[in-house]
């Protein structure tokens, strides 16, 4: 192809548009249900759909309503203690992983691989798992009367109060793996000298973690955070699995209160308000998190610029 | 016949221009080096060329043909990069053969041409080898190897030596220049090295912030160059810079430093062309102009005395780091004629091989 | 590699007294053996629960051995090809047909979007290719919840209704946020030289990705592979609300099973069941290894 023009952007063939073109069909998908989606869900929550979509323009009485609920109270509520309970835990643990590992043990292959496997199975999986395990008539305190300790009892999963506590541990063992393997690779990043400089001022091998290595890390707390919150918002399988939300209402989370609204009661519009509560609550974890590392990326760039 | 032909060319990113009116032709066969510090535009001169960046403005021919809008495989030119950018999941035959196969070259055709190229190139036992499985010295082969199989009209190297160790790079260095006296192909190669350009090239151009700022030979570079900036890029130690003053000395002029003992150094009458007396200059001698006045070498009647501050020899010369009223003179002298630190001495200035540059346009006026 | 050559090569326990080091080893190892039994223990209990008979399980609970002479296989026959769950007495087979229907074509599309998508977006750089970046990535933090009523809508419009293609069609979709956002992020590690030499070499756009892109990719293939499988695999809530009875994927199929007994629950059929479930996305895991682990990392701090 001999092209007399020596116009400098005119003239691009065809073949130049390949990418775009290979592209198009994504972007189309995302743009429709990223954006579309969203937007249509979030219509639907201001509008006078009940059983079936009524796509009548009606207002924010859905909201209203949710926030009047109890149980959706409760479910926001019961978030906020998971999560956070939930987090810490992920982390401490995963922490205390990851510093084990890292003392050169034999066979780190296989401990990884242990205490990572959880993530990789289905938290229907996990949930039923569990449930078995902690309902007093199958699990650990049958187990204990059968011992001999009549009186031994371990009821926390029927118990309003503490059932909560039981998606909490459940969910630690599930992802303290997956904590444990980042940390991991963070502490694996860390630079040798840093530890031996530590050393030779005399500093004992837990004070070193403490005040050395694990600081020099704190950016991979604070993703794994941000993961877990996520996981934590976004929690549904687990519970359906291992408490149904119950007893009553003491487990129920706000995904499962969108899929009662919208599938059970037949209330779709007051579900899409769940489902965007569930969005504004991801956003408020995510959009600063995203600030920031756009922050962080733009005073690393000009400390290389 | 002219090869390379860059007309007015320039190339802007958004509002940021970083290649302004470039003018640069090769004749067929020449060795031409693109050179100036990192930024300055080379690296991105050299895309234009090659068709991997589109031009803003400008054009440019490749034998009278204008290539802008051509794809890079359209130009006929073949290209060495820095980093080598050998295909890692191929043998080095496959490598160099890529090219062949993308422009349906017969299966036999390939296999004569890579066998010729990995003779001249000596690289032959390294056919069926992966980059990986190669030495520095030897990717940089290979990357050349893929560029010669090509016979193109334009061969175009990207800093190809950056990434070797000094031994290695002026090893390479001197394979280049016998390779492209054997192939006599017009070549660009860029590299922020002033050597390599003064070694290799037929013609280099020094770039600075976007602009060419002299495209001339090797020793028209060296020797009279056109600017301050070019006069110091080009040599090392670089070119020393003094303020100083035109007086009247005798029949001619003369040069006295601001700030010092007011001792006057002759101009010879060529030098003495362009300025007239009480005319501020910048004075630029390089270092290996001086001499120390009791080492006996050469004309003693331009003398500067200077107090030494560090004496570091490098072997077959030493370098004097001395200063004359608050400016600072590096003079390179033969080690036997070194004084010691501390003490004070004079050197006698080859006035014939100075530079005067005007303060205000850093233009070469002599 | 460069992981290993900074903080492995100094063992920090290894300095100070010997008596001090083996006491300090002894910690460590019995510390991670004992969190090994915590990890494991809930799936060894439910293993050896899938050979007993349910009226030992009824008396006794979940937490006891089996005992040799009523061990028995026949829960998991029974598991995999008879049990009625919701109606049909076919057992989990027919579920975890659905699964894998479900799962193989949605991760292999996925994964060829992906490899594409990334490849584009890192090595064709052209106008607000940041910006399409972002919108595909953004998909990887949709919660489900945003999407089930449109869905419900497309799928219903285009007559997927109820069907495993249809749960494929969803999957692909949302698959290629996070496909194409590993294959980016690993590609965009692939010099830029090389496309340069390839296309003087004279290679297209279909060509630099065959010969140069794609025979760089297993590493991120594999880790695509790993983390679209395992996560259909797992995935519920789709599979419960898009689907029903005998289309259901065999997550949901677990859930109906604990659901659906009406008279006493059969714990054991119902624990080789679970099992079952399970073995797929571990056997990719075991076999993954550290590219799972890779796939975590790049998904989490991209």
């Amino acid at each position: 192809m001999q092209s007399p023009n020596n116009n400098s952007t005119g003239s691009r063939k065809w073949s130049d548009l390949t990418p775009q073109m290979v592209l198009a069909p994504t972007v189309i998908a995302a743009l429709i249900w990223v954006i579309g989606f969203s937007l249509w869900t979030l219509w639907i929550s201001v509008s006078n759909s009940t059983l079936l979509p009524d796509m009548t323009y009606h207002g924010f009485e859905h909201y209203a309503k949710l926030w009047g609920s109890k149980r959706w109270t409760v479910a926001y509520q019961n978030l906020f203690i998971f999560g956070s309970l939930y987090v810490i835990g992920t982390l401490v643990v995963g922490t205390v992983l990851a510093v084990l590992i890292d003392q050169r043990v034999r066979f780190e292959g296989i401990w990884r691989t242990i205490y990572l496997y959880p993530l990789a199975i289905s938290f229907i999986v996990t949930g039923t798992v569990w449930r078995w395990i902690f309902h007093p008539n199958t699990g650990v305190e049958l187990a204990l009367h059968d011992m001999g300790w009549l009186a031994a009892k371990f009821d926390w999963i029927t118990d309003r109060d503490l059932a909560l506590y039981v998606v909490v541990i459940t969910g630690i063992w599930h992802a303290s793996g997956f904590a444990m393997a980042l940390i991991l690779a963070g502490l694996r990043s860390v630079d040798g000298d840093l530890v031996k400089a530590a050393q030779i001022d005399g500093a004992s091998m837990p004070r070193i973690y403490r005040k050395v290595v694990l600081p020099t890390i704190w950016p991979i707390f604070v993703a794994v955070t941000v993961v877990l919150l996520q996981f934590a918002i976004k929690t549904y399988d687990l519970v359906v699995a291992l408490t149904q939300g119950g007893p009553g209402v003491a487990t129920t989370v706000p995904a499962i209160v969108v899929y009662d609204l919208m599938f059970q009661r037949g209330q779709i519009a007051q579900g899409a308000a769940a489902a965007v509560m569930i969005l504004v609550a991801l956003a408020l974890v995510l959009i600063p998190y995203a600030v920031w590392t756009g922050w962080q990326k733009r005073k690393e760039g000009a400390r290389h610029g | 016949m002219s090869s390379l032909t860059i007309k007015d060319l320039r190339k802007s990113y958004g509002p940021v221009e970083v290649l302004t009116d470039i003018n640069l032709e090769a004749e067929s066969g020449e060795f031409i080096a693109l050179v100036g510090p990192s930024g300055c535009g080379k690296s991105t001169l050299l895309s234009i060329i090659a068709g991997l960046e589109s031009v803003t403005s400008g054009e440019v021919r490749i034998e009278e043909r204008v290539v802008n809008n051509d794809a890079p495989k359209d130009r006929d030119i073949a290209m060495v990069f820095q980093s080598y950018a050998l295909y890692p999941t191929m043998t080095v035959r496959e490598n160099m053969t890529f090219g062949m196969e993308c422009r349906n070259v017969p299966k036999p055709e390939q296999k004569e041409t890579v066998e010729r190229v990995a003779d001249l190139l000596q690289i032959g036992p390294l056919l069926d080898r992966k980059p990986s499985q190669l030495s520095g010295g030897q990717r940089q082969r290979v990357a050349m190897g893929r560029a010669l199989v090509r016979d193109p009209k334009l061969f175009l190297f990207d800093e190809p030596l950056s990434n070797l160790d000094a031994k290695l790079r002026i090893e390479m260095r001197s394979e280049i220049k016998k390779l492209h006296q054997r192939v006599g192909k017009t070549t660009v190669y860029v590299t922020h090295d002033q050597v390599e350009a003064m070694t290799l090239a037929s013609r280099i151009a020094v770039m600075f912030k976007g602009v060419l700022q002299q495209y001339d030979t090797p020793k028209e570079i060296y020797e009279r160059p056109r600017n301050k900036f070019v006069a110091g890029f080009m040599g090392s130690p670089t070119m020393n810079f003094l303020d100083a003053k035109v007086v009247a000395d005798g029949d001619g002029l003369g040069l006295t430093i601001d700030g010092g003992d007011g001792g006057v150094l002759p101009l010879p009458t060529e030098k003495a062309a362009g300025v007239k007396p009480g005319q501020a200059v910048i004075f630029g001698v390089r270092p290996e102009h001086f001499n120390p006045v009791h080492a006996h070498r050469g004309d003693p009647t331009a003398r500067l005395k200077v107090l030494v501050d560090m004496v570091e020899p490098t072997g077959s010369e030493t370098i004097l780091m001395s200063s004359v009223a608050g400016q600072s003179v590096v003079a390179s002298v033969e080690p036997d004629d070194a004084p010691r630190e501390g003490e004070a001495v004079e050197l006698a200035i080859n006035m014939a091989k100075i530079c005067l540059f005007d303060p205000a346009t850093e233009l070469r006026i002599s | 590699m460069a992981e290993a050559a900074t903080h492995q090569e100094f063992d920090p326990l290894a300095t100070g007294g010997t008596r001090r080091r083996i006491t300090s080893k002894g910690i460590v190892y019995g510390a991670l053996g004992l969190f090994a039994l915590i990890y494991l223990a809930p799936l060894m209990i439910i293993l050896l629960n899938t050979l007993r008979p349910l009226d030992d399980i009824v008396r006794t609970g979940f937490i006891a051995l089996p005992e040799a002479e009523t061990m028995s296989l026949k829960y998991w026959a029974e598991a995999w090809g008879t049990f009625c769950i919701g109606g049909t007495c076919e057992g989990v087979s027919r579920f975890y047909k659905n699964s894998l229907m479900m799962t193989i074509p949605a991760t292999v599309l996925s994964t060829m979007f992906g490899l594409l998508n990334g490849y584009i977006l890192s090595k064709w750089r052209f106008r607000y290719d940041g910006v399409i970046f972002g919108l595909i990535t953004l998909g990887v933090f949709m919660p489900q919840q945003m999407t089930l009523l449109p869905w419900a809508f497309v799928l219903g419009k285009l007559g997927l209704s109820n069907s495993i293609a249809g749960l494929v069609f969803v999957h692909t979709i949302q698959g290629i946020s996070f496909t194409t956002l590993f294959c980016r992020n690993y590609f965009v590690s692939i010099p830029d030289d090389l496309i340069k030499a390839a296309r003087i070499d004279g290679a297209g756009f279909w060509r630099i990705f065959r010969r140069i892109i794609l025979p760089l990719s297993p590493p991120i293939v594999i880790v695509t592979v790993i983390w679209q499988f395992t996560g259909i695999w797992n995935e519920f809530l789709f599979g419960t609300v898009f689907t029903s009875g005998a289309n259901q994927p065999i997550t949901s199929a677990i859930v109906a099973f604990s659901g659906s007994g009406t008279g006493e629950r059969h714990y054991n059929v119902e624990a080789a069941a679970v099992i079952m479930a399970a073995i797929p996305p571990l056997i990719i895991y075991v076999l993954g290894g550290k590219y799972f682990v890779r796939g975590l990392t790049q998904g989490a701090v991209k």
